[in-house]
């Protein structure tokens, strides 16, 4: 798992306070983690915050799995 | 001698509108109650209720109340509770504002007739509705605070409705200054700087208008918890007894500032 997973997966683990074993790739954050839309505001806004990144609305939108969120985040930190 | 005691020992106060730990509101409640106060919260829905409830105990209250300020019978109940429960109240921060996220970007001129009418019912209204309530309840002189920003004197990029009826609000805090002075009742804005909380997640290009008051600021920073919690500390406090009707800015001193600074770097995109 490379460090941006294993970070994702720990901000995600914390905020939702969900076991780590749920954390998957293909975890959906609102139907398998039990985010309510406000939880998907506010770990956008830590994702940012711990990674140095900038994650516009529209791809925002877009972040729906643990995996979407990796992805998004390797990406733009290349 | 003996130690003098905290600031604001003694004192009960509601606060209405913690959303989570970036809120502005929840920087106030943390910095009066770190001067020894006493407080109750109200959240509105579910989704807010598991957010503060956690928030409220960190700070020793568990009197954490629902209120949908758009309801009547519910903020009149919310006060009954806190009459039943302390029989006054001291002072009140009002951190409640609502408009369609789709409005929030774009023209201020597309402004649809429902989504004027109901940003100003939630953001500007309600501190009129609660004001009357909590006035009741403070028999021996109180304060009230809510928040404001500089789009209500200034047009601000996506700010829109917002903006006006943050004007309303500011308008409201004077009038209500008047009516309830002779109570000994001091009605004050705070007028913050932008900060990353989750309401202004919903204004288009957020990040820009925070890099640009970075930038230009006279302190050449954006305003922190700490900062809004200190001002709003002295606002509810006896420290500013002989302030009322005042909207005052917590905002680096942006607000003075006529044009982008020399020194401020080209940030046309962010």
């Amino acid at each position: 798992m490379s460090d941006v997973a294993a970070s994702v997966k720990k901000i995600v683990v914390e905020h939702l306070g969900v076991d780590e074993a749920k954390v998957v790739d293909s975890a959906s954050f609102i139907d398998d983690l039990g985010a309510d839309s406000l939880d998907t505001v506010e770990l956008v806004m830590a994702f940012e915050e711990e990674f140095g990144v900038e994650i516009p609305d529209d791809a925002a939108e877009k972040i729906l799995t643990v995996k979407d969120a990796i992805s998004f985040i390797e990406e733009s930190s290349k | 001698m003996t130690e003098p005691s905290p600031i604001m020992s003694g004192k009960r106060g509601l606060i209405m509108g913690v959303a989570n730990d970036r809120s502005i509101a929840w920087g106030i409640a943390k910095a009066v109650a770190a001067q020894g106060a006493e407080l109750a919260f109200t959240f509105q829905g579910e989704a807010l209720q598991k957010r503060v409830e956690p928030l409220a105990a960190q700070l020793g209250s568990n009197l954490v109340l629902p209120c949908d300020v758009t309801d009547d019978a519910s903020v009149t109940k919310t006060f009954e509770t806190i009459r039943e429960k302390w029989g006054k109240l001291d002072f009140l921060v009002h951190a409640i504002a609502y408009s369609d996220k789709e409005e929030l970007k774009g023209k201020y001129v597309n402004t649809s007739r429902d989504n004027f009418l109901k940003t100003l019912d939630i953001s500007c209204y309600s501190f009129t509705r609660i004001a009357k309530e909590a006035a009741e309840l403070m028999t021996d002189g109180g304060s009230l605070v809510t928040l404001s920003y500089y789009g209500a004197e200034r047009v601000m990029p996506h700010y829109n409705v917002m903006g006006v009826a943050k004007a309303a609000l500011e308008a409201s805090i004077r009038y209500l200054a008047a009516d309830l002075g002779g109570d000994n009742i001091r009605v004050n804005g705070l007028s913050a700087g932008p900060m990353k909380t989750l309401a202004a997640s919903g204004i288009g290009d957020f990040r820009y208008i925070l890099k640009w008051n970075q930038y230009n600021s006279p302190l050449r920073r954006n305003v922190t918890l700490e900062d809004v919690g200190g001002a709003g500390m002295y606002l509810l406090s006896d420290l500013s007894g002989g302030v009322t009707g005042e909207v005052h800015h917590v905002d680096c001193g942006y607000n003075i500032v006529g044009m982008k600074a020399v020194d401020a770097p080209d940030i046309s995109t962010v």
